[in-house]
């Protein structure tokens, strides 16, 4: 079970917001990439942030640069899980083979700083402040097996090889 | 059961019938990143252990975002990304050879091919024809290592465009009036394929400015068919023997049918800070403008600095509008060199910066000051994408952007024409 506070932000939010091209110098040293996730639409994201708070977003979130750095940050300041009602491909791919959940559901219902409850495996959110009851899309079987793993490095390095249909073959 | 092309593709790589929503693997073409996505890329690849790289002729190592380094990170950077490239035997793209995108176009993709790069505008291949789509750092690092990766089969968004563009209204203005319509989400997940009479007469150059954009709508690729611009465009770079005719079948299904006419299209910008903000260049008139930046792989190539040299020649830019050209390639800059198109630029107020992506992604060669305006030719126009969120970008086409250089305010090309 995840718990934390949602973190809202509207609809899309490109991987520039978080973290912007300037910052370019900065993506071999992902410590210091971390301190200015937001920064440019949240500058006090890194200061009010705490372990297992969720990202909430509108549509299309993630939107633009194929940069991984994006979910990696993310994942870094603390955050369990990102909670949106669309996202761009890429960044749902980054996300998942970095071991951060996306999760697609009406985030309308989730106001910002409304505590939160995700049950993973049964696909429920709980809004706690305001005691709306979500549910999420599943993802394809490999992207859950991949998060499964906690990425798809640790997933490759079991594995070795990708694996469309893992009972059958 | 018929195909649409991204079906016909991955069902030929894959070995398999294949349809829309199949989860399949399939074998690549050619795996690529570059300075900014790439050292993230092959510290994953070390971190997986798989150790060799699988095709090392078909993988390469593109060093264009940052070109020179401005910075001693990215100088860092650039090492470990020469050091890798000489340890395993992949390609290394150095500085002064040019943006990615362009470089596959003139050297590697051709018509069938699978590639994926470590960067959102890989999908600039579908204009010849492949199926090229970006994907992040970790992917791009198991691709380098296993030489395959998995992908969910696309719908497809099939777009007719019918109709002859106007004087002064080009591919890019098409691309963006298309986005505006379908939004930046309009087609996430999916192909985009185009069709009808106008795209059977688009030069190369054209279809890659389209193919390249597709992404900010979302989609995973942007198809073109193979046809004699394809043959033409690959014999012109040597490679005429790579050419396969390449069309969708008549009876594919799609999830829906777009239609435009060309001809009804007008000078259409991007206005800040999303690219779906479209908006007709007359409606912006009187809107003050700091910089113009030709280049990127939206629009670096040599016929937009040639659109741009025939505007701007005998003429010199605004007074308070600064000029950027950035060519995409050595091969653009050299050709634009010996047409005379730098020395047109040059002598109407234009700085050139090296081959390379240049002010794109606000690292340098042209960050904006706090509340100045740019109109770029480039694809993206977010908020602090050229370096500072209190800026406002505006995209156009090469056109809109030599005559808004010369006006000084966002301005229509036809009365330069």
């Amino acid at each position: 079970m995840l718990k934390g506070k949602a973190f809202k932000f509207g609809d899309n939010i490109s991987t520039d917001h978080i973290v912007p091209g300037r910052l370019l110098h900065l993506r071999s040293n992902l410590a210091e990439l971390a301190k200015h996730v937001f920064e440019d639409i949240d500058p006090k994201f890194t200061e009010r942030v705490a372990s297992g708070d969720f990202v909430v977003a509108g549509k299309n979130f993630g939107l633009g640069s194929s940069r991984e750095h994006a979910p990696l940050v993310i994942k870094m300041s603390g955050v369990s899980a990102v909670l949106v009602k669309s996202v761009a491909r890429i960044f749902f791919r980054n996300a998942i083979n970095v071991g951060l959940p996306v999760l697609i559901c009406d985030t309308d219902m989730i106001d910002n700083g409304d505590k939160l409850e995700v049950n993973l495996e049964a696909g429920k959110i709980s809004d706690l402040t305001n005691k709306a009851q979500l549910s999420f899309s599943k993802m394809p079987e490999i992207m859950l097996r991949i998060l499964d793993e906690g990425g798809l490095i640790p997933y490759i390095k079991k594995y070795k090889d990708f694996t469309v249909n893992p009972g059958s073959d | 059961m018929e195909k649409t092309l991204a079906e016909k593709i991955l069902s030929d790589k894959s070995d398999t019938e294949v349809y829309a929503g199949d989860i399949i693997i399939v074998p690549l073409d050619l795996v690529f990143v570059q300075d900014s996505t790439g050292p993230l890329t092959l510290r994953q690849f070390n971190e997986s252990n798989l150790n060799t790289i699988h095709n090392p002729e078909r993988s390469i190592l593109f060093i264009d975002h940052s070109v020179p380094s401005p910075a001693r990170e990215l100088s860092n950077d650039h090492m470990f990304l020469r050091g890798f490239a000489k340890e395993k035997g992949v390609v290394l793209s150095d500085i002064g050879e040019g943006i990615c995108h362009q470089i596959v176009a003139e050297s590697f993709a051709s018509p069938g091919n699978v590639i994926v790069g470590a960067d959102s505008h890989t999908v600039t291949g579908g204009a010849l024809g492949a199926f090229a789509t970006g994907m992040g750092s970790t992917d791009v690092a198991i691709a380098l290592a296993l030489g395959k990766t998995w992908l969910r089969v696309p719908e497809t968004i099939k777009v007719v465009v019918n109709g002859r563009l106007a004087k002064g209204v080009y591919a890019k203005d098409l691309i963006l009036h298309l986005i505006g319509q379908i939004g930046a989400d309009g087609a996430t997940y999916k192909a985009l394929e185009f069709s009808g009479e106008t795209v059977g007469m688009m030069a190369m150059s054209e279809r890659l400015t389209i193919a390249n954009m597709v992404v900010e709508a979302g989609a995973k690729v942007g198809l073109f068919p193979a046809d004699s611009v394809t043959q033409s465009y690959l014999e012109s770079q040597g490679r005429g023997k790579q050419y396969i005719a390449l069309q969708p079948d008549a009876d594919a299904t799609y999830e829906s049918t777009i239609e435009i006419n060309a001809a009804q299209l007008e000078p259409t910008v991007s206005k800040p800070h999303t690219v779906d903000n479209i908006a007709l260049v007359k409606e912006l008139k009187g809107t003050h403008v700091a910089q113009v930046f030709i280049g990127t792989c939206t629009n670096g190539r040599l016929d937009d600095l040639r659109i741009a040299a025939d505007i701007l020649k005998g003429r010199r830019r605004h007074p308070r509008t600064r000029l950027i050209v950035a060519p995409a390639s050595k091969k653009v800059l050299l050709a634009a060199l010996a047409e005379g198109y730098i020395k047109t630029l040059v002598e109407s107020g234009a700085s050139i910066v090296p081959p390379g992506c240049a002010a794109c992604l606000g690292v340098h060669q042209g960050v904006l000051g706090d509340g100045e305006a740019c109109v770029s030719t480039a694809n993206r126009n977010f908020k602090g994408r050229m370096g500072n969120p209190a800026a406002f970008i505006y995209l156009a086409s090469p056109a809109t952007a030599a005559a808004t250089a010369i006006c000084g305010e966002i301005s229509a090309p036809r009365e330069f024409l």
